[in-house]
């Protein structure tokens, strides 16, 4: 398949297909962080996740409507006022759905996937109805278009640059909450021994509730970086929800760096492959070898060693 | 609940519940409704296949499957298949560049057909391939997986990226598979014509027979041993290992038997609605799948049957009149069934129905044939929730599952 290309050539294509394989990896180190916390304190997977990307991703959009009729002069900074708000909106519908229904199915981890299914229906199918079926797409900023030129044949487009960066600082911020924080060490306390980490004070279903916000927080910010690299609609979350569960899974569950780790591999080689085979058979082509090494390897790649 | 001979057997009160949906099916549905409306009865019933499929594999075994749609759109392709390629003769493909291939391999510029249709011109081969290919697939799935001692969650999500790669592939593959519009224009079955209402009616009870042979192998699965330990499994899959049993393979087994369901249904399915598309495998269709047997009662394969029917006239009657509100009626039939009544229709009627039986069954005694019209009065409505079979294990559903 490098048939006809010289090295140099070759080279270029990588770079390229390697940073639009990066824009893929900001958006699933977003939303595979938020899933994976989640999944990885309570052993339950979001189904709605997409859902509440994409409420995030509606909430920038009415930030950035908001500011271009009645705030027009600070409209270079709206993204930072909407990524406050989309994670907050998200983080408080979070601990809404784990006070309504998620804290009821603690056992039942599979009941909470339907459960949670039925959630992302309804959610669909309100912005639907208050938002209408077509995509809807923001104005970026002035000084987010354009790119960077490295060289003659490699360009960066800053707001996948952007995008990229958020990625990355709230992967760190959550690794800093996670290993350095108080509150860290209750999640990863209960992650390893429930029933002992009540023993010993540690009010697990208010961290439970917590985590779950927090997710579903980080599932908001992921939702408004989102509209700076493409438009959104009703249905954009379930487009990514499969891959997502894949890196979560793929990485091993309770492991943050796996998560990381795998969703850099999962969409390098995705967009890699793209331009050489068509779209769909890239996407075949990764997900069969990611479920393939996960019939082989079912921990995922690095997993959390805890006597059970 | 054994009897000696199969007569008695549907006398017993297990079997009056059969007799009562065979009645309904085969009697009340027929007279009552015009030949369109049984055809679409008809589709639905093809979902209660799966339905019940699912009712051994997750109800019983806790195996949840969100890529039914896969073995379900295996068995329904292999159907569309012969069916293409019985329509696709040299004579009525005339006009194509290549004749004698079906249609949308002549539009995507393909001029043989492929080795893997080959088979497929063969009627026998078919129909071994309707529950083989379905069933190869789940035990390659299932061996990779249950060896290994994954479950819960990690299935279910690797299933439905199995789902997910399944659709790309057929809508990808466009001259190969028919794409996203899928195999359409089939016409004969060995020469006879699938279109008409005649033969509608004919397939609707040809169905109504395939439905009613998957209960009774689903019912001789769950009342034996086998039934039992997959129950057991369910409960403590480690006190089921330690007593010698190997766990993989019960898994693999009932995890192919579902598939095996799908697959009769998925080819029935295309025999009553005349076409196959990848909008029939996908995550969605899928899912959907698993609330048929959630809302009859997960661990009921009758119930399935109700729950299969009732949530697919609901979807085609919400979608004809109000389709804005169907996802949320989905979506709170979701919620709802999880959150306030696990066991389905078929649990409440144990709970609340079967009580008021017990008083007819005890007044009736040694006339049981009298026991179906009060079974009928019992209940305000007829179709609706007349959902449960006897079952012991029923009341034993434990939500402390792994």
């Amino acid at each position: 398949m490098f048939d006809g290309y010289t090295s140099s050539e070759l080279m270029s294509i990588f770079a390229m297909q390697g940073f639009a394989g990066l824009s893929l990896f900001s958006v699933f180190v977003l939303m595979a962080l938020g899933l994976a916390i989640i999944f990885g304190q309570m052993g339950v997977i979001n189904m709605a996740h997409g859902e509440f990307m994409i409420l995030g991703a509606y909430t920038t959009y009415l930030t950035s409507g908001f500011f271009q009729s009645y705030l027009p002069s600070l409209f270079g900074g709206y993204f930072f006022v909407a990524m406050v708000l989309a994670f907050l909106i998200c983080a408080a519908l979070g601990a809404f759905v784990e006070w309504l229904m998620i804290r009821r199915l603690y056992h039942r981890p599979l009941d909470t996937l339907l459960a949670t299914w039925g959630l992302s229906l309804i959610m669909q199918q309100a912005y639907r109805s208050i938002f209408g079926a077509r995509e809807v797409g923001v104005d970026l900023p002035e000084w987010m278009m354009g790119a960077i030129q490295v060289t003659d044949l490699v360009e960066l487009p800053i707001n996948g640059l952007f995008v990229m960066i958020i990625a990355l600082s709230i992967a760190v911020g959550v690794y800093f909450l996670m290993y350095r924080s108080g509150y860290g060490k209750k999640v990863r306390a209960v992650v390893q021994n429930r029933p002992m980490a009540e023993a010993v004070g540690i009010n697990s279903a208010g961290i439970d509730r917590a985590t779950f916000a927090l997710g579903c927080g980080i599932a908001g910010v992921a939702g408004a970086a989102f509209t700076m690299i493409g438009s959104t609609g009703p249905s954009s979350g379930q487009a990514y929800i499969v891959d997502t569960f894949l890196v979560v899974v793929f990485g091993g569950a309770q492991s943050l760096i796996g998560t990381i780790v795998s969703a850099f591999g999962i969409s390098q080689a995705q967009s890699t492959m793209e331009f050489f085979l068509s779209g769909s058979m890239a996407k075949v082509l990764t997900l069969l070898v990611v479920v393939g090494i996960l019939m082989l390897r079912p921990e995922g790649l690095m997993a959390l060693k805890v006597r059970r | 609940m054994k009897s000696s001979s199969p007569l008695k057997w549907f006398a017993t009160r297990e079997g009056l519940y059969y007799v009562a949906l065979a009645v309904l099916l085969v009697v009340l549905l027929p007279l009552a409704l015009d030949p369109f409306r049984l055809n679409m009865v008809g589709k639905y019933l093809t979902y209660a296949f799966v339905a019940i499929g699912l009712v051994m594999c997750w109800g019983k075994a806790g195996i949840l499957s969100l890529g039914q749609g896969v073995f379900f759109g295996l068995g329904g392709y292999c159907m569309a298949m012969f069916l293409k390629l019985e329509a696709s003769t040299p004579e009525a493909t005339a006009i194509q560049s290549t004749p004698g291939i079906p249609d949308f391999m002549d539009w995507n510029q393909l001029t043989e057909l492929p080795w893997f249709w080959e088979p497929f011109h063969s009627f026998s081969f078919t129909l071994l391939a309707v529950i083989g290919v379905p069933v190869l697939l789940a035990f390659v799935i299932g061996f990779a997986m249950f060896t290994r001692r994954v479950g819960g969650v990690y299935f279910a999500i690797i299933t439905q990226a199995i789902a997910a790669i399944l659709t790309i592939l057929i809508i990808g593959q466009q001259g190969y598979t028919g794409g996203v519009n899928g195999i359409t224009d089939l016409q004969t079955l060995n020469g006879w014509d699938i279109r008409t209402d005649e033969a509608r009616t004919i397939l609707y009870f040809v169905c109504v027979g395939m439905l009613f042979l998957c209960l009774f192998v689903a019912r001789l699965v769950q009342n034996r041993k086998l039934g039992r330990i997959l129950v057991a499994m369910n409960a403590q899959e480690n006190r089921v290992r330690f007593s010698g049993y190997d766990v993989a393979a019960f898994k693999i087994f009932v995890f192919c038997l579902a598939a095996a369901f799908a697959g009769v249904g998925g080819a029935m399915f295309t025999l009553i609605v005349g076409f196959m598309s990848p909008s029939f495998i996908g995550i969605v269709a899928s899912i959907e799948m698993v609330i048929f047997c959630a809302l009859g009662g997960r661990l009921s394969i009758l119930g399935a049957v109700y729950g299969a029917l009732l949530v697919n006239a609901a979807k085609s009657g919400f979608s004809e009149s109000f389709p804005e509100l169907w996802p949320f009626a989905m979506g709170a039939l979701f919620i709802g069934v999880v959150l306030a009544f696990p066991n389905g229709l078929a649990g409440l009627y144990q709970t609340y129905v079967m009580p008021l039986e017990d008083k007819i069954f005890k007044r009736n005694k040694g006339a049981q044939l009298e026991a179906k019209p009060a079974e009928k009065a019992a209940e305000p409505k007829p179709t609706a929730e007349k959902t449960s079979d006897y079952d012991p294990m029923i009341d034993s559903y434990s939500p402390e599952k792994s």
